[in-house]
């Protein structure tokens, strides 16, 4: 069996690597060079308690570096600290909503937060320790997945933007690129923003909207006990190398041609998230930032994944994780590959990921959300 | 919020307040160029801002900040009243720019500069980055200059990652303008004008200068430059170069040559040449060019920006500086050893640059072993981008400060390509390493904090898949809204 993978970000090369594992001649096509989009601009959070695939983003990450044979910086568990009441009220909310889950929560009082994050200060008011999940270095990840598949067998063909489809038969037969044609059983379409416009070219509507969004990094801090800590209104942790990686606040619609985002700009909310990284961690307030970046991110209507195999042509299938990828991959990765394999989901349910949910969404459901780029 | 109501409560649009201040004219760098595009447009009724950067604060000198200080500062760099004075002294023009309406910030930085463009429409207009030592803001232009110089560029050897390794342009500063430098014995490595001027002030100032390095056959720089430093029996020491900087508690106690020759010294002074500062332009996404003819990478055409000043690039002078420092490249790579530090604030050494392995606090599993440059290359075209953050090569405090260009320079070498086809690693925003107190908003816009989402702001998109479509979907959404914990 042949599949084209057709985007080298972490959901495309997870899938890649997934089938390889199983026996399957992979290709994967990338318009630059892998997980140069939002794969390698994240957080680096996996802790995903919302998705039908958290059981098995649980289960694959201690394994990780161990499968890939490369290593990813995973680390295990998340504590998220509170510096006003409602930020505590809120976090406490989703402690329970998890216990209810089955996902162990434990409530912090302020002195244990203090106590947990040396570099939080006396405005902490507590916080909540994940007893699962954690966070991976989302650049070091990206490139394991991609040399993990290229040790199994798999390709991966760089500077190669897919320009279109042959069908036949209601399937598609040849995916042509800027390198090429590449002739397939199957394909999977994870292009992140760029999906929308691939598919139109198979008559599949898949609505998406891109936007930016931000991280600021600093110089390393002293090591703190456990480095996936964030919390008032940021995501983000503390890397192994000790960096303050945070982002947050708001995001910028933008319109992304099927070339991909023009620039990856930041804007001077570098400072409004240095005012609320210095709130979350007032003892690494002294400490430079060092660097800024932005990434671009598609989002579905919903905010939820969609990962679907077409009914025509009916050997493709369409993943999106809607601006929730990175931590999701090991799991999303397996999805993918049962779907294009199997036909269908083998470990979990995803039938509300599925592309079918959107049908008959009025046109301009951007516009009604607010979700233009400004002029 | 998903209200349908046509408004994304948590987008940036509206939210940036315009800045509080606003000037005809910014001009970033206060030497000759930045001061006369300063003067050029006083008086006219326009209000102009000048800023320099100097004094630096002395830990970020400490940190090479601008320049490449190499940790041979005096204590005198730790008086901020003494150094601001030097440097009214040393740049009297300053003076008459301030007589003459300018409005002159001396130890203020940019850092960014922001304007609307491919991916950004949501900035009220274009605006500067500023910080001082104790807060940072924004200033809205109509025009900017950037007169922000060249700095110092560094190649690395064996034990140049110890004080007293420093660069010309910081030499020059501390000789010229701080009359702060802590060596006594300086050896300077090239032969152009960078190095044979720099050698001549360190001799006028009293330093012992040990002799020049030059790799190639013969002195580069400008002839009577030459006779003045063979008048005072200054050595060069031709078709050589510097295998190793020796070194003890305090640094650099002496150097080897290639040749053999031991020489005594407490500076080694890197004087390959400067290249151009494009920091904020290249961290803006503007244009660069590469012409080896002016010094490396320069800036392209920006509308409201001009550029003056070594930033623009050197003076052509029909020395080719890249091929010259390519050769001081090829040959300070041979005299390098597998763990010659390459990227000293991450302390990535050359093999592990080459090998494209990860830091030392990670483990190497056995496939690691078959990864390097060259199988990165068997994948398509290298960018040191990706290679900065799979080996963290210039990812450190000094960002990249360092080891930007010779990093680029030993992947050009170790890949056979021209210098140039694989792209410089990008710059990022804030350009100088800021406090995250001092760069923070503290008076923050209201309407920022209201809207503030750790995510998009899209309530469904947290919703427990098994809820999703009962009653508990709605709960949950009230509930977490607004700040949802990833």
């Amino acid at each position: 069996m042949k599949v084209v993978v057709v985007g080298g970000g972490v959901t495309g090369l997870s899938a890649a690597w997934w089938m390889a594992r199983s026996g399957v001649h992979v290709t994967v096509l990338d318009k630059f060079i892998v997980g140069w989009e939002a794969s390698g601009r994240n957080g680096g959070g996996a802790s995903h308690y919302q998705s039908p695939l958290f059981e098995e983003e649980q289960r694959m990450w201690p394994q990780m570096d161990a499968l890939l044979g490369y290593p990813t910086e995973h680390q295990k568990e998340r504590i998220v600290i509170a510096v006003t009441e409602r930020q505590l009220g809120q976090y406490h909310y989703i402690a329970k909503m998890n216990n209810e889950m089955g996902h162990r929560v434990d409530l912090l009082d302020a002195k244990q937060a203090q106590t947990a994050v040396p570099l939080a200060g006396e405005n902490c008011l507590g916080g909540m320790q994940y007893r699962f999940g954690g966070h991976a270095n989302p650049q070091r990840t990206v490139q394991a997945y991609a040399w993990a598949l290229q040790d199994l067998g798999g390709r991966i063909v760089q500077h190669s933007p897919v320009t279109g489809f042959k069908t036949q038969g209601g399937k598609v037969t040849v995916v042509e690129s800027a390198t090429g044609r590449y002739e397939c059983d199957a394909v999977v379409v994870a292009a992140g923003p760029q999906i929308s416009g691939l598919m139109a070219q198979l008559g599949v509507d898949v609505p998406l909207a891109a936007a930016r969004a931000e991280m600021i990094v600093t110089e390393p801090a002293p090591m703190m006990p456990l480095g996936g800590v964030d919390g008032n209104g940021l995501y983000g942790r503390q890397t192994m190398r000790g960096n303050l990686a945070y982002g947050g606040g708001p995001h910028e619609w933008i319109d992304v041609d099927a070339t991909g985002p023009a620039a990856r700009p930041t804007s001077p909310l570098t400072r409004n998230l240095a005012r609320r990284v210095a709130e979350l961690l007032p003892k690494a307030a002294h400490l430079s930032v060092i660097r800024s970046w932005a990434g671009v991110i598609e989002n579905t209507p919903d905010g939820r994944p969609i990962i679907d195999r077409m009914r025509d042509p009916e050997n493709v299938v369409v993943a999106t994780m809607s601006g929730v990828g990175f931590g999701l991959s090991p799991a999303s990765g397996h999805a993918i590959r049962d779907l294009a394999i199997e036909g269908h989901c083998t470990f979990t349910d995803i039938g509300k990921l599925s592309l079918s949910r959107f049908d008959g969404i009025a046109p301009d459901w951007r516009a009604q959300r607010g979700w233009l780029a400004a002029a | 919020m998903h209200a349908n109501n046509g408004i994304d409560e948590s987008a940036i649009n509206g939210r940036f307040p315009a800045p509080s201040q606003r000037y005809d004219l910014v001009v970033i760098g206060a030497g000759p160029a930045g001061i006369a595009a300063a003067m050029a447009s006083s008086g006219k009724g326009k209000s102009v801002l000048l800023i320099d950067e100097h004094p630096v604060p002395g830990a970020m000198m400490g940190n090479d900040v601008p320049l490449m200080f190499g940790g041979r500062m005096t204590t005198a760099t730790l008086n901020p009243e003494r150094m601001v004075e030097t440097v009214f002294v040393t740049e009297p023009a300053l003076e008459a720019a301030m007589e003459a309406g300018v409005e002159v910030l001396l130890g203020t930085c940019a850092w960014g500069v922001y304007r609307n463009g491919p991916g950004m429409a949501a900035l009220p207009e274009r605006v500067v980055g500023l910080a001082d030592a104790s807060r940072a803001w924004m200033v809205g232009f109509d025009h900017l200059v950037m007169a922000t110089g060249a700095r110092d560029l560094a190649i690395g050897f064996p034990g140049w990652n110890q004080p007293g390794v420093m660069g010309a342009a910081a030499l020059t500063m501390l000789l010229a303008r701080y009359e702060a430098f802590a060596g006594k014995r300086v050896l300077f490595i090239g032969s152009h004008d960078l190095a044979l001027e720099t050698a001549l002030l360190a001799r006028d100032k009293g330093i012992d200068v040990a002799g020049l390095v030059e790799v190639r056959g013969c002195p580069q720089g400008r002839a009577e430059l030459v006779s003045a430093l063979e008048q005072a029996q200054i050595p060069f020491f031709l078709n050589d170069a510097i295998a190793e900087a020796k070194g003890g508690l305090d640094g650099v106690s002496g150097a080897v040559l290639r040749s053999g020759a031991a020489i005594d010294c407490d500076t080694i002074c890197l004087a390959f040449g400067t290249v151009p500062a494009i920091e904020l332009v290249d961290a803006m996404g503007g244009a660069r060019t590469l012409d080896g003819m002016r010094g490396g990478y320069v800036p392209g055409i920006e509308e409201g920006v001009s550029f003056v000043g070594d930033c623009a690039g050197l003076a052509d002078t029909g020395f080719d500086h890249v091929a010259y420092r390519m050769d001081w490249a090829q040959a300070l790579g041979a005299l390098s050893k597998p763990d010659t530090i390459v990227c000293q604030c991450e302390e990535v050494t050359r093999a592990d640059l080459i090998g494209v392995q990860p830091p030392n606090y990670l483990s190497r599993p056995d496939p690691m072993a078959a990864r390097s440059l060259e199988s990165l290359l068997g994948d398509g075209p290298a960018n040191q981008d990706q290679i900065k953050r799979l080996t963290r090569a210039g990812m450190g405090v000094c960002q990249g400060r360092r080891c930007r260009d010779q990093v680029a320079m030993i992947l050009a070498l170790e890949s056979n390509k021209p210098f140039g086809t694989i792209p410089l690693a990008s710059h990022r925003a804030p350009v100088r390493p800021i406090p995250l107190k001092v760069l923070a908003d503290w008076d923050e816009d209201p309407t920022m904090r209201a809207g503030w989402d750790v995510w998009f702001g899209i309530p469904t998109q947290w919703t427990p898949y098994r809820d999703i479509g009962t009653p508990r979907e709605k709960v949950h959404q009230d509930m977490i809204s607004g700040n949802m914990s990833l």
